[in-house]
């Protein structure tokens, strides 16, 4: 036998084992009560199913894996288009306007101001057809004109401004070296050396070199503090899942 | 035509640009209603780009199943899962779709149809509960043995950067825990000051940055020297 | 030996990784008391500084995806606004994320004996994020003509002296992604009103600019955020106050303990790897 087949057979005979183990382990819980045959009980079975389809992508990539993975998929597409008709479509658009010219007895009066959005709504589409696709740059010069028109304003103020402020503080009172001017004064030359570091109008060479030297410094430790954070949060994920299994699933943990 | 396939589009974004802009200094009530309006099409015309997403979807999947491509199979399973989403998210707004085709408003009195009561404990909210949650936590959470596999193996002190960044990667990993605390009192603080000082400024000056870049892409948006969101063609 | 130990296979990583995560929840293992950060502690003090009856605005802005960091702190927050007997709003920006919201409110609501449209409303999701935001300031009553439910939100009695954002007492972001920030800017600083976050792990150092500007009065950063209220949450209940099972039930704290031993694993392999590191150049 080749190795490759040899592999197969292997991943063959782990894929029975699995089911057969989810099978044995999922009666065990229902005939001795520790699950309710309801949709609860059974919504548990399913979700530590697909919970396990899903790790078995750590042993390698796997039909099980990608049949949850499509699943989930279209899933998120169907209900992204349940909530758009029943949060976005209807209610801003469907009542106060459609409604009306498909119906005489509608009450109240239809806003026909909304047959612009709704054009420019319809305008999205034409980028499917090559022959109308400049019809979407309508809609799209809308949405991103004016959200660029918006966002000057308020990113000088609320960003720029604000963030500048604390740095323009005086460090030291009274010419007296405290702790907090100490900090004060690291995070104005962090600031700045970061700045220059992005800054690449100018070579990094001389001074301006050593100065992006201390950004890159200042830019690992928050790199690394990045990291440690992010270790934190990937793992808080899988004690979750793991939470989820022993005590909700196997009631192994009370 | 040029002029309604470039001009006319370049004009919209610089008028709405500019007279978005100059709103911000206006205190006076039609100032707001403006840009009250503005948002309210923005999100009409948003809930429409779903159906691009959901064509763009589809066209990949059913290309799959078309062609027979490997792993065809697999695209079904997106058709099944969406289409038992959907049917079963608007099973209750069938009145209203029937209304449309009877040609008769059957419902004028609330203003969701039948669904006035949440998905909640529906069909659609078990799938939720049970298939969306899990395979959404579980398919992220996969990356946290990624992340200690590579952390053993790229985490190397090469340079004097690496060293920095290894350290304060382990003064937080080790802070953020209480054993970190119960070790010594100056752990976490330590942890405190790095996320406060050092970490602050790089942020700040990130943040500096990247606001800074915002604001030139937006005025080049705004004058028509940026015209990637156009596409490309004529 | 030391090749070998370089390149272990990866799938021998993952079972330490998978040991270090089982052994603590299973037993008691690294149990410590958990000491809160500063920026938890701030947003603690704010919403105890409120009286009866304010307005508390949550926007829970996650999905599945990132609901282990972040329905704890959820669930925890709530738990003390309905405490305090604090008016909840709760919305999202997620359109996955409109499950979660509902489901921490039900649960959260019915600890309390609080009613839907009197205690707390539930606004549900609507797209636009900035926009959105900016329609609430605005006005809160067209930007949701109605709530989550279809009703009128003219008519409901919570909202009555509720017209725009200007009328929140207090804000939280619970955040898995970049909402934060057009919170901050489209909202506490054009709408004035105060705001803290809360957020995944991965973003929380993205948030200290803003806490030193006071833009933020305070942050939840990940699990640790969410344990470090939950201890605060445990402190602060009154003598006698009997707390039920449901409260007792501290999500964030139970999980520190495998969280505790699988960063110490973490150390320990790039301890041992620079160690290995550090032998191999010097044969060289």
């Amino acid at each position: 036998m080749t190795p490759e087949k040899n592999n197969k057979t292997i991943d063959t005979i782990l894929l029975i084992i699995f089911v057969a183990f989810l099978l044995g382990i999922n009666i065990f819980l229902f005939s001795g009560k520790y699950l309710h045959f309801d949709t609860q009980g059974v919504g548990i079975v399913v979700a530590a199913f697909l919970t396990l389809a899903m790790y078995s992508f750590l042993y390698k990539d796997n039909p099980l894996f990608k049949i949850a993975e499509h699943i989930f998929v279209g899933i998120g597409m169907g209900m992204g288009v349940v909530l758009t008709w029943l949060q976005v479509i209807k209610p801003l658009l469907y009542k106060p306007l459609i409604r009306h010219a498909i119906f005489d007895n509608t009450p109240g009066t239809p806003d026909y101001i909304l047959i612009v959005p709704m054009i420019l709504g319809i305008f999205m589409f034409a980028r499917l057809y090559g022959k109308t696709s400049w019809l979407s740059r309508w809609s799209f010069a809308f949405i991103v004109g004016g959200g660029a028109g918006i966002g000057i304003p308020v990113i000088i103020n609320s960003l720029i401004l604000k963030q500048l402020e604390p740095s323009l503080q005086p460090i030291f009172v009274d010419w007296v070296v405290t702790w907090q001017s100490i900090n004060i004064l690291l995070i104005l030359v962090g600031t700045i050396s970061v700045l220059i570091y992005f800054f690449f109008s100018l070579p990094h060479k001389g001074t301006i070199g050593g100065i992006s030297r201390i950004g890159i410094w200042f830019l690992m430790i928050s790199f690394g503090a990045t990291f440690g954070y992010t270790v934190m949060g990937r793992m808080s994920l899988i004690i979750q899942r793991i939470q989820f299994l022993l005590t909700d699933w196997l009631h192994i943990i009370k | 035509m040029n002029i309604f396939r470039r001009t006319i589009p370049l004009i919209i974004a610089f008028c709405l640009g500019i007279v978005m802009i100059f709103r911000y200094y206006v205190p006076h009530q039609s100032a707001e209603d403006l840009l009250t309006k503005y948002g309210e099409w923005v999100r009409i015309i948003g809930g429409f780009s779903i159906v691009l997403g959901l064509y763009s979807l589809f066209f990949t999947h059913y290309t799959k199943i078309k062609r027979g491509m490997p792993g065809w199979g697999y695209s079904i399973f997106v058709f099944i899962g969406f289409a038992v989403m959907v049917f079963l998210g608007l099973i209750k707004e069938f009145e209203t779709f029937l209304s449309i085709i009877s040609g008769k408003l059957i419902d004028v009195t609330s203003p969701f149809g039948s669904w006035e009561k949440s998905l909640t404990g529906t069909s659609y909210d078990w799938i939720y509960q049970y298939i969306f949650n899990a395979c959404g936590a579980t398919m992220f959470s996969i990356l946290a043995f990624y992340i200690a596999s590579a952390a053993y193996r790229t985490f190397r002190i090469r340079s004097v950067e690496a060293t920095i960044l290894l350290l304060a990667a382990v003064i937080i990993m080790i802070a953020r825990v209480p054993i970190g605390g119960l070790i010594s009192h100056w752990i976490p603080d330590l942890a405190d000051w790095i996320m406060e000082v050092p970490n602050l400024a790089a942020k700040r000056g990130v943040l500096l940055g990247m606001c800074l870049g915002s604001i030139s892409t937006a005025l080049r948006i705004i004058f028509g020297i940026e015209r990637g969101y156009l596409g490309g063609g004529e | 030996m030391i090749k070998f130990l370089l390149n272990i296979d990866r799938r021998i990583i993952f079972i330490l990784v998978l040991l270090a995560l089982i052994i603590p929840l299973k037993s008691q293992i690294f149990n410590m008391p958990v000491k809160p950060t500063s920026t938890v502690e701030k947003i603690y003090k704010k919403i105890e500084s409120l009286s009866q009856g304010s307005i508390f605005l949550l926007s829970s802005d996650y999905d599945p995806q990132s609901r282990a960091e972040l329905y704890p702190m959820h669930i925890a927050l709530l738990r003390h606004c309905f405490r305090k007997n604090i008016k909840v709003i709760s919305m999202t920006h997620w359109i996955y994320g409109v499950g979660i919201a509902e489901e921490a409110l039900k649960k959260a609501s019915a600890e309390y004996n609080k009613k839907d449209g009197e205690d707390y409303v539930f606004l549900g999701w609507k797209p636009g994020f900035a926009m959105l935001i900016i329609g609430m300031g605005q006005d809160l009553y067209s930007a949701y003509p109605t709530d989550y439910y279809g009703k009128n939100t003219r008519d409901i009695p919570m909202l009555k002296n509720v017209a725009s954002l200007r009328d929140i007492d207090y804000m939280i972001d619970l955040a898995a992604g970049a909402t934060i920030e057009p919170w901050i800017i489209y909202g506490s600083d054009v709408y004035k009103f105060e705001m803290g976050a809360g957020c995944t792990a991965i973003s929380a150092p993205d948030m200290y600019p803003f806490m030193q500007t006071k833009q933020l009065n305070g942050l939840l950063g990940g699990m640790k955020g969410a344990a470090d209220y939950e201890t605060l949450l445990e402190k602060g209940t009154l003598v006698g106050e009997n707390l039920t099972l449901e409260e007792k039930t501290n999500l964030a704290r139970e999980a520190m303990r495998p969280l505790t031993a699988v960063h110490l694993l973490i150390i320990i392999l790039v301890i041992m790897c620079n160690i290995l590191y550090l032998l191999t150049r010097e044969k060289k």
